[in-house]
């Protein structure tokens, strides 16, 4: 068992420093206030150091203090991502050195679906919070199929294309047609594909339910707020590995 | 702060980028597109969108194309047919949209009647991009300007445009010159313009003829609070470049972000479809007295900083030409760059100067768009506001007319009321303190800075020259990756299918209007 506590210039002070706004004209009730807080989150003592106006209604603080709480590292659970996070570069030396060749990957939205705010944040070079999108991947070939592409075109599409993966974007959804298009477009590739053949299937979209791999014939599926990077490192991990798709 | 330049350089480089704008431009006189029509019936008053939320201007323009074709354009049959609708546009687009109307095109006097009446029509919406920059004029003059530059550029992007309209009024009196309206993320890949108020939005609120309305008229109410005109952007790009800036310009919008490749970069947007609907969207620009901001700042989000830096140049040329050819003049030109480079390059600073300074030189007269780093903030707050007051600082020291504030928590979070306010705090501690720093210094003229400024310019006319040495020009550029890496071929991306030669017979009385024919 391992015990920790924050550190500020001398092991075990317990030292934490935190920022907030309050909504609150700026007084000295709003400094208490800020102290109360501050002692209800565990600082204790706590020393409002800052204290800002910023317009008439709010008021702005940086309070440091001790905090009393222990920290045991072998309570902490941690869900692991089953695949090292890349970079671009990362990704694309992987690639390089293993498929010997670009990996290609086709998206679409499919069925009704005509936001492709999901496949663009993931696929266009613009990407996503910050990191760029698969087209970026000088070793990802992307064919992004755009908005409202059907089953059976976009089979025709990952079979021409000779696709390693297909990602399927489903954005704006009723009635769970979400999980039904899902479902329709893993058996079209289940059929189209001899066993193990078939390319990488990766569903995302917020209204996902990220264990529902199964149940739906896909790989995997991404929720809300997946970066870039993350699909590729996937992509990669799993087109570079042996593990056959299933 | 001013670079010595030897303006015989500076000279070669514009006189290299007429001559790869110059095709461009030819092949935008030749072609129409769905965009460019719309916006034409746009300007004629046809607004507003069926039950389902296609606008009328979508129906009436398909329902000629599916008689005619697009190559004739839409005013003369249009014209020639409302006048058995009552003159009433809404109407004709109603029953057009129902299958009851054949379109023909019409001859001889026939057509110079349909022409007169479609320039009557074209021209009232003309006279109110007029009367819209008249009363922007009037304004600033009675109620006065910003009060110094650059002027502070923040950004608000809720969804919801009842959300946003307090915000924006907010940043307003926190020192905000002028407010951005984030548009909802895939607005630009949709080939028609959202109709009314709207509440809904990924990562930012669409832009509508309404949304611009309610916006504009509540800045205005906050310029009289604050006794300095407050001046609002958006976005004219993508699919429906023409139409936005229509509406921008009717609304009294002061400034549009309006790239001539960012759509065709980062949207994967047809290249010829782009520089169709940027032609006739940067007249319209022009005429109403709008701001056009340009979107350099992007390729250094995909490409280095330090390598590209002569891609920015370049692409300010062209856009500058593009610019001056629509008719927008200097004070006009928002030309974009950005701090992008790693702050663990040595020198990191010194180059950001060269860059920033070799800008300014070369376009004096521009109220150039300095745009905070983006791509080297880690979340390490802290880290990120020094860097940020040290872009602040490049851009006070090099004269950038327009800025937009960086925010620490770029990358973490979409700001936070304090973030904002600790970034204006930010930035007018660095203009107060530093705001003139420029006219004490003047770069070492075989220094660092003017040696980089120099070897970026000498690489932007290298550019220039290898661009017009391919068989297609520009096109085959944007073809090879040139610009932010990206590859798109001139017959390939979105919209392609919305583009047509023109005919013979085309009419279309906006493009005649505004390029000063009548």
């Amino acid at each position: 068992m391992t015990i920790i506590r924050p550190y500020g210039d001398t092991t075990g002070d317990g030292m934490v420093q935190v920022s907030f706004t309050l909504p609150i004209k700026h007084s000295k009730v709003a400094d208490g206030a800020a102290l109360q807080l501050a002692n209800k989150m565990g600082m204790e003592p706590a020393m409002v150091v800052h204290s800002k106006p910023m317009g008439d209604d709010f008021t702005f603080f940086v309070v440091y203090g001790q905090v009393n709480h222990l920290v045991d590292t072998d309570k902490v659970q941690v869900v692991e991502r089953d695949f090292p996070l890349l970079t671009p570069k990362e990704a694309n030396a992987v690639i390089k050195e293993t498929l010997r060749r670009p990996m290609v990957v086709v998206g679409a939205c499919i069925g009704t679906d005509a936001h492709t705010v999901g496949i663009d944040a993931i696929l266009n070079i613009k990407g996503f919070a910050g990191e760029k999108g698969l087209e970026y991947y000088k070793e990802i070939e992307v064919v992004n199929l755009g908005a409202q592409v059907s089953v059976p075109s976009l089979v025709d599409a990952a079979v021409t294309r000779r696709a390693d993966a297909v990602l399927v974007s489903q954005v704006v959804t009723q009635r769970d047609a979400h999980l039904l298009n899902t479902r329709e477009m893993s058996a079209a590739f289940r059929e189209a594909y001899p066993a193990g053949e078939r390319p990488l299937l990766v569903a995302g979209g917020p209204r996902f339910d990220e264990s529902m791999t199964a149940e739906l014939g896909v790989d995997r599926i991404f929720g809300r707020g997946t970066t870039p990077a993350e699909v590729a490192s996937y992509l990669v991990h799993r087109t570079t590995s042996k593990e056959p798709a299933v | 702060m001013r670079l010595d330049l030897d303006p015989r350089t500076i000279a070669q480089a514009r006189a290299l980028a007429a001559k790869v704008g110059d095709p461009i431009v030819e092949m935008a006189k030749k072609h129409t597109t769905v965009a460019v029509e719309r916006a034409t019936l746009r300007l004629a008053g046809l607004s507003g969108a069926d039950p389902d939320g296609t606008p009328w201007v979508n129906h009436l323009v398909d329902a000629v194309r599916a008689d005619l074709g697009l190559e004739h354009g839409v005013s003369l049959p249009v014209w020639q047919a409302l006048a058995a609708h009552d003159n009433d546009l809404s109407r004709l687009a109603e029953e057009a949209a129902a299958g009851q109307v054949t379109f023909h095109l019409p001859e001889g006097a026939e057509a110079e009647l349909a022409a007169k009446h479609a320039r009557e029509a074209v021209g009232a919406g003309i006279a109110r991009l007029d009367a819209s920059r008249v009363a922007r004029e009037r304004m600033i003059a009675e109620i006065g300007d910003a009060p110094r530059k650059p002027w502070i550029y923040l950004i608000v992007a809720t969804g919801d445009i009842y959300e946003d309209i307090p915000q924006a009024q907010a940043a307003a009196r926190e020192g905000a010159d002028i407010i951005a309206v984030i548009r909802s993320t895939g607005q630009s890949l949709l080939d028609y313009v959202p109709e009314g108020a709207t509440r809904e939005g990924f990562a930012g609120t669409y832009a509508t003829q309404e949304n611009f309305r309610l916006m504009r008229a509540a800045l205005d109410e906050t310029s009289r609070e604050l006794g300095r005109y407050v001046r609002l952007t958006n976005y004219a790009s993508g699919l429906c470049m023409p139409e936005i800036a229509a509406l921008a310009g009717m609304e009294r919008l002061d400034m549009m972000l309006n790239d001539s490749m960012y759509g065709i970069l980062f949207r994967d947007i047809n290249p010829v479809r782009t520089f169709v609907d940027q032609r006739l969207s940067r007249q319209i620009h022009a005429r109403a007295g709008i701001i056009i901001n340009t979107g350099e700042d992007n390729y250094l989000t995909t490409a280095d900083a330090v390598e590209a830096a002569h891609t920015v140049t370049t692409s300010q040329l062209l856009n500058e030409y593009f610019a001056k050819e629509a008719g927008l003049e200097d004070w006009q030109l928002g030309l974009g760059h950005a701090f992008e480079i790693n702050p663990d390059v040595p020198d990191s600073f010194r180059l950001e100067l060269a860059h920033a300074l070799l800008a300014k030189t070369i376009f004096p007269d521009a109220p150039l768009k300095w745009m905070p780093p983006t791509r080297h903030m880690t979340g390490d707050i802290f880290k990120g506001y020094l860097l940020d007051g040290f872009f602040n600082l490049a851009g006070a020291m090099t004269d950038q007319g327009i800025l937009l504030v960086g925010m620490m928590t770029e990358a973490v979070v979409t700001p936070w009321i304090s973030d904002r306010d600790l970034a204006l705090q930010n930035v007018r501690y660095v203009m107060d303190a530093a705001g003139r720093l420029g006219e004490d210094f003047h770069p070492a003229p075989d220094g660092f800075i003017a040696n980089r400024a120099r070897e970026v310019l000498g690489e932007s006319i290298d550019l220039l020259g290898k661009i017009i040495d391919e068989p297609n020009g520009l096109l085959d550029a944007i073809a090879d990756g040139t610009f932010g890496l990206m590859k798109r071929p001139a017959d390939a991306g979105k919209g392609l299918e919305g583009v047509a030669v023109k005919s013979e017979a085309y009419y279309n009385p906006a493009s005649t209007i505004l390029e000063g024919e009548e």
